[in-house]
């Protein structure tokens, strides 16, 4: 037993059902007690979504635990069949089912004799595999599916199409900037003249799996989810994989490159060139370049932050911070502890240590120690660095609605890395200006002494005083000029020197 | 559709959405203010709680997870071994006056003996553990709070007699009431002790309490109180009554297990629901109430916008919550048409006085009885609701959107649980609930985006 308050990655059938809900036409039934349909209210609620999720659950009752589901599952999933005609039908095991060991797998089997669509049963074990594992688990094993339904039907396409193109793989619901990502992708890939041939799991349809294969390549944006179905179709059909993701500058031009590599290594003649593209986007489309040698980016130089995510996005933001804004990271960390190998041999040499666990309580106390000026982290670490007064850009799941814009905010590809430069400048502005907030002991003043700042002629301010006012940045120079006249009036002074500007901020500060 | 002069109770498959019972640790714990609840469970629930709660989790609440791992599911863990750890470490970092395990779905199936274990590690770590079974093989949402009350009624002290406090309240009473009130207390108490039991915010209690004083009847005590250690004496000369309608394993202990003696009364939601239920604790203690008619056209006048805005609208009610009987009369009351109840459980005994008010109101506004459909089918709803086409769908939120996005106004049962709804005061806080879709789609009306489905979506 673990006393527990908080998990980063949800439990197994969260991943499944994120998967199957995010095709289209799917249907994902729960063997589940009452209550464990919460998946519902997270998609409705997160992504807004105006269609009913197809979710429902077959309930685990008294009765079942007495009896065993018997016709129960069977009868849900004909009826499911009978209603909504899916294409396919997900058997979901929860945490319950997994103890409960009834054969789901034959009641599968019965229950597809009898149903017009397909009928499987996920391939998860609760207690072995979180959230992400299954979801990657179990968009395998749909394609795998559907590929070998096709083969046996003698229908599977492996003619490659005319012109270069590429699957997007692992693009769901409930992932983190996933559609703006997604969007992000697509235009790029028009840049370049590469075709989408299909984007799963979200909005694709089991029924076109069975034309995977007819894409040049794999690319696979997030390695949480869709590399198990990659390496499939790479072992299955020789399909090349790409797994960089291109998130920053840096890993946005390699990932344009492998892409060249593979169209090249298919043409024979006319090869494609995408250096001049990639130059043109780095200095004049995406403005991060320009941002990391504008002076603005010059006051980050050596600033510490620590960053802590899923592996994909804590590594790719670990590497952008350090390579191409010259921040000093003080701690990469990631709760995937099952990818913890390639998270490791990422970051190294990027950071001065590397962080890789579940606890958050582990994640506070490495930010409580290594006190840094910024965090990049979850809503976990958002709310840490709330407590510790330290600034936290969301750049990963486990997310709250806010991290569900309806404004286009990609992460990946070249608008990604504005909106990245955006958010790690917009954390440390903020940072900096609550600091000089307390150097200069202003916080919000409840009454307001002078409405202007030109005060009335009860008060003079002295040339010395003048000019240190000056020095203050503007905004919060009304501030600290409000709050020394406030102090002045209190006192009975009627010239302000610099001492009395310092003697206020010293009563103040107090 | 059918309907008929009487009320019909049906009962569907159960196939309906609601949260899972462990979440009536969410309110208990801040109501319980020195309790710690722990809930013994898997990812599933701490899942649910995290997400579901929201930014309480963040506030290092009074509750945690007992996370189970395959070791203790195969019970190569000792189950006492571990909750001992697990309450020693708590009882090092909260020093709690009570800790409540929440039995789940899986501690049930593995047959977790928590009832057993219980009294061994209160003993070993000296603080009292209380074990309910709010698990979703059982009970809905609400009834989760059920089932920790009834576990805590046994924790109550017993009661001697009535007779001799009596001197003790009469000398407590002098410096608790204003002058004017003076005279009915020195003659008070002029009835046996009334415990009141279900879990209210503590201003909607002492406005309860207020209500029943200005009858000159005596709250003696609330089960939960708001510590864990002054909780109420209970025993055979005590009179308990419910504010809540899901509290019926409450009720039922309080009779068998304590003896108590339990006042039947419509629940105090709306101000009709209020005004019974006083009228009904005042018939048993045998008094007369007193400007309660008054009072209660008084808070009826200052409802009239809502009720403008109300009046001849149908209400459809999916079922969540249990709350749904008592709200529904009051809208009903409010001169609304209610199409279909919906509701997870229906205790017709424990709710006997709320389905005959129910009944009078229907009567009186002269619309026809509700449908009640207990354990019902969402998906047999849904397709109920796209022939009647309410003009509000009380919903859980896995819905609410999806219903918006057809042109239903939609408004969130979940927050009729976290509100404060109870009394006089609180009707307006009730009304302000279910307008407020109304309100917010008449401003949004004339836009003509209604139905914000693309063709292929219907």
């Amino acid at each position: 037993m673990k006393l527990a308050y908080w998990m980063y990655a949800g439990p197994a059938h969260i991943g499944t059902l994120r998967v199957a809900s995010s095709f289209k036409n799917v249907h994902a039934i729960m063997h589940a007690p009452l209550g464990d349909d919460y998946f519902n209210v997270m998609r409705s609620m997160l992504e807004r979504e105006r269609d009913f999720t197809p979710v429902t659950a077959s309930i685990v009752d008294r009765h079942v635990l007495a009896r065993g589901s018997q016709e129960k599952v069977i009868d849900n999933i004909t009826r499911k069949d009978k209603e909504q005609r899916p294409d396919l039908i997900v058997l979901t095991p929860t945490c319950t089912s997994s103890i409960l060991q009834e054969d789901l797998q034959n009641f599968v089997a019965r229950a597809s004799i009898s149903s017009d669509s397909d009928v499987i049963l996920a391939d998860v074990n609760h207690y072995r595999v979180n959230e992400l594992q299954a979801a990657d688990r179990t968009l395998e094993q749909i394609v795998r599916y559907f590929l070998n339904k096709a083969r046996r039907q003698g229908v599977l396409n492996r003619s490659l199409t005319d012109t270069p193109s590429a699957n997007i793989i692992g693009i769901f619901t409930l992932g983190f900037h996933n559609q703006h990502d997604c969007r992000e992708l697509k235009r790029l890939l028009q840049d370049l003249g590469i075709g989408v041939n299909q984007i799963i799991p979200e909005g694709g349809s089991v029924e076109h799996l069975q034309d995977l294969p007819k894409a040049w390549f794999n690319i696979v944006p997030y390695r949480e989810v869709g590399l198990m179905t990659a390496k499939y179709l790479e072992r299955e059909f020789g399909m090349p994989y790409i797994s960089t993701t291109p998130m920053g500058i840096v890993d946005t031009a390699e990932f344009i490159r492998q892409m060249e590599n593979f169209i090249n290594s298919f043409l024979s003649k006319e090869r494609v060139d995408y250096e001049s593209y990639i130059n043109y986007q780095t200095q004049f489309v995406s403005q991060a370049a320009w941002f990391s040698r504008s002076i603005d980016c010059q006051n980050l130089t050596g600033k510490k932050v620590v960053v802590f995510g899923d592996a994909t996005h804590a590594a790719s933001i670990t590497k952008i911070l350090v390579r191409e804004m010259g921040i000093h990271v003080g701690c990469a960390g990631t709760y995937c502890k099952h990818d913890a190998e390639w998270f490791n041999e990422q970051v190294q040499g990027f950071c001065d240590e590397a962080l890789i666990t579940e606890d958050h309580t582990e994640v506070a106390d490495t930010i409580a120690r290594i006190e840094p000026s910024a965090i990049f982290g979850t809503q976990m670490e958002r709310h840490i660095g709330k407590r510790l007064e330290i600034p936290c850009g969301v750049i990963s799941s486990p997310v709250h609605i806010q991290n569900f814009p309806l404004g286009y905010r990609p992460f990946l590809g070249y608008e990604g890395t504005n909106q990245i430069a955006d958010l790690v400048y917009n954390s440390f502005t903020l940072g900096m200006e609550d600091h000089l907030l307390d150097i200069f002991g202003g916080h919000d003043t409840k009454e307001v002494i002078t409405k202007s700042l030109s005060t009335e002629t009860d008060l003079t301010w002295n040339t010395e005083s003048q000019r240190e006012l000056k020095k203050i940045p503007g905004f919060v120079r009304g501030k600290i000029k409000r709050n020394t006249e406030k102090f002045a009036r209190q006192e009975g002074i009627t010239t302000i020197t610099v001492d009395v500007m310092y003697a206020a901020k010293e009563a103040l500060s107090t | 559709m059918n309907t008929s002069e009487t009320l019909t109770f049906e009962c569907e498959t159960g196939n309906y959405h609601t949260f899972c019972p462990i979440s009536c640790v969410a309110w208990l714990y801040q109501k319980i203010e020195d309790s710690f609840f722990l809930v013994i469970g898997t990812k599933t629930c701490g899942y649910f709680l995290q997400n579901a709660l929201g930014v309480m989790i963040f506030a290092e609440p009074r509750y945690a997870m007992a996370e189970l791992e395959e070791g203790d599911i195969s019970a190569q863990l000792n189950d006492h071994e571990e909750l001992k750890r697990l309450c020693l470490q708590i009882k090092k970092d909260r020093n709690p006056s009570v800790i409540v395990w929440i039995g789940t779905c899986t501690t049930e199936i593995i047959k977790m003996d928590l009832e057993g274990i219980a009294p061994k590690v209160e003993t070993e770590i000296g603080i009292p553990i209380v074990v309910a079974r709010a698990n979703g093989l059982d009970y809905a949402f609400t009834q989760g709070e059920d089932t920790v009350l009834a576990a805590i009624t046994h924790r109550c002290p017993e009661y001697k007699s009535w007779i001799d406090e009596k001197n003790g309240i009469e000398e407590k009473s002098l410096s608790v009431y204003s002058k004017q009130n003076r005279d009915d207390t020195f003659k008070s108490p002029k009835h046996p002790p009334l415990v009141l039991f279900g879990s209210v915010p503590s201003t909607v209690a002492s406005q309860l309490d207020s209500e029943l004083k200005r009858q000159s009847i005596r709250v003696s005590g609330w089960l939960p109180a708001q510590r864990y250690t002054e909780l109420p004496s209970l025993g055979e000369e005590v009179y308990v009554c419910g504010v809540n309608p899901f509290l019926s394993r409450t009720a039922t202990t309080l009779m068998r297990r304590r003896k108590c003696k339990l006042i039947g009364a419509p629940f105090p939601i709306g101000p009709d629901g209020t005004r019974a239920w006083i009228e009904k604790i005042c018939s048993v203690f045998g008094i007369k109430p007193q400007g309660l008619e008054e009072r209660e056209s008084q808070i009826w006048n200052n409802l009239k916008d809502y009720l403008d805005l109300l009046r001849g609208k149908s209400v459809f009610f999916m079922g969540d919550n249990l709350l749904e009987v008592s709200l529904a009369r009051f809208l009903i009351r409010c001169g609304m048409i209610v199409y279909e109840i919906g509701i997870p459980y229906m205790d017709k005994r424990y709710q006997a006085a709320e389905l005959s008010l129910l009944r009078d109101t229907c009567k009186k506004m002269h619309i026809l009885m509700p449908h009640i459909v207990e354990k019902p089918d969402n998906y047999n709803q849904i397709q109920r609701m796209r022939e009647l086409q309410p003009d509000l769908a009380i919903t859980g939120m896995a819905h609410a959107n999806p219903l918006e996005a057809r042109g239903i106004n939609t408004k969130w049962s979940v927050e009729s649980t976290f509100a404060q709804i109870h009394g006089f005061t609180n009707a307006k806080d009730v009304l302000e609930l279910v307008t407020r879709p109304l309100r917010r789609n008449n401003s949004l009306e004339h836009l003509g985006w209604t139905n914000l489905l693309q063709p292929t979506m219907i």
